[in-house]
């Protein structure tokens, strides 16, 4: 059989067939394992829209600003929102995270927005003080009976790939077109900002 | 014309992803795999995160710093893992703790996030320290079973296997960013380390 006569995206979408085939067990109910840890760990980060907009955020405004912020700003969030959700663990009281998570939406998207361009220290300054609110939302919600180790890595995993999805989108900043998309971008997330600090604030 | 090479990355990623999306349930902790205890040691070092993702971060760190680190790191783990586990399994009883365990994560994962210039004798120590501390725990949870020493050999190959690969692979990067995508993976095993840290004081 000549497979050269098929095209790659063809083969792999047989093959996709093929191992859909093999239908697993559906487990309706959670269960107690460490998988499940991962799982819901790696779930909370991208079931809330509020952290799922800043966290893109962060990536979009390090693709415009180009390197080193590019990787230092993804960089800082998860450790810096990994310090907050240890505090929220902890049980250390932050007053006002869902005020801070909202505008942390707002400053990122219009930091978006306006294209600016901070020193790089400060970038991650702003960065990393949001991120505390991010962090301890997450750390103050967390589900009791939870595998420790792998909740906390499907969690920090989570928020790594929703910064390298606002990298990638912000790879199109070396286009004109792009620059503009972005821009766009950077004020849909500000109107997202703006709807959760109103209903914070309601 | 076009370069058929061209297409395969993303061609390969969504067949890995495919395949990733039907992974079967992970049963960690087996009791057996059905194929002797050396099979047994080393699944049961493959089904720990607990110990896989220090030995990485380690391997990735030296790999890192050049291939002499890879190979300090690449023999001096194994052994002290060995030497643990042989501690350990002479060992009544020892109760891991969680703050030891993300004081790994928080110390490996920052020196690579950082890129740490450590010294060879640092990681040296590094992998001697880790090794012991692992392997003596792991040396614990086999003490049960007659054939506990051939389920420490087979655990030692797998961390044998794992520092060689990885630590290979990181010295080979020249690309500046694929270095920087190890040292980004070095600050999530550092956050996860920060996460471990709180629920250990939650959980006390």
């Amino acid at each position: 059989m000549n497979m050269r006569r098929y095209s790659p995206l063809a083969r792999a979408m047989a093959l996709t067939v093929f191992v859909f085939l093999f239908a697993q067990m559906a487990f309706a109910h959670p269960q107690k394992g460490e998988a499940v840890g991962f799982l819901t760990g790696f779930r909370h980060p991208i079931s809330g829209l509020d952290h799922v907009l800043a966290m893109v955020a962060v990536g979009l405004w390090g693709a415009q600003l180009g390197a080193p912020a590019i990787w230092v700003l993804p960089v800082a969030f998860p450790m810096v929102m990994a310090f907050g959700g240890m505090l929220g663990l902890m049980g250390v009281p932050l007053p006002g995270t869902e005020y801070g998570i909202a505008l942390s939406a707002i400053l990122l998207g219009a930091a978006v927005l306006f294209e600016v361009r901070p020193p790089l220290g400060i970038a991650a300054a702003l960065v990393g003080f949001f991120a505390i609110f991010h962090g301890h939302a997450h750390g103050t919600e967390l589900p009791p009976g939870q595998s420790a180790l792998l909740y906390s890595m499907g969690f920090v995993i989570a928020t790594g790939c929703l910064h390298a999805l606002g990298i990638g989108i912000g790879t199109v900043h070396r286009w004109a077109w792009g620059q503009k998309l972005l821009r766009v971008a950077g004020a849909l997330v500000v109107i997202g900002g703006s709807f959760f600090m109103w209903k914070a604030v309601a | 014309m076009k370069n058929s090479s061209q297409s395969r990355p993303p061609l390969y990623g969504f067949v890995i992803f495919t395949f990733a999306m039907c992974a079967l349930p992970a049963d960690a902790h087996l009791n057996t795999t059905g194929m002797g205890p050396f099979y047994d040691g080393l699944m049961h070092f493959l089904m720990s995160p607990e110990d896989i993702v220090p030995v990485l971060a380690l391997a990735l760190l030296a790999g890192l710093r050049g291939a002499n680190y890879g190979r300090r790191a690449l023999f001096t783990l194994p052994v002290a893992w060995l030497l643990g586990g042989l501690a350990g399994l002479s060992a009544l009883t020892a109760k891991p703790q969680p703050f030891v365990a993300a004081a790994w994560f928080l110390l490996l994962g920052g020196l690579l996030a950082a890129d740490a210039k450590v010294s060879l004798r640092v990681t040296t120590a590094l992998a001697a320290l880790l090794g012991l501390y692992h392997g003596y725990l792991n040396g614990i949870g086999m003490g049960q079973f007659d054939t506990a020493a051939v389920a420490l050999l087979g655990l030692v190959f797998a961390v044998f296997v794992l520092i060689a690969l990885a630590a290979a692979f990181v010295v080979r990067l020249r690309a500046h960013w694929a270095r920087i995508a190890v040292r980004v993976a070095g600050s999530w095993i550092a956050a996860s380390g920060l996460l471990m840290l709180g629920w250990a004081v939650r959980t006390r």
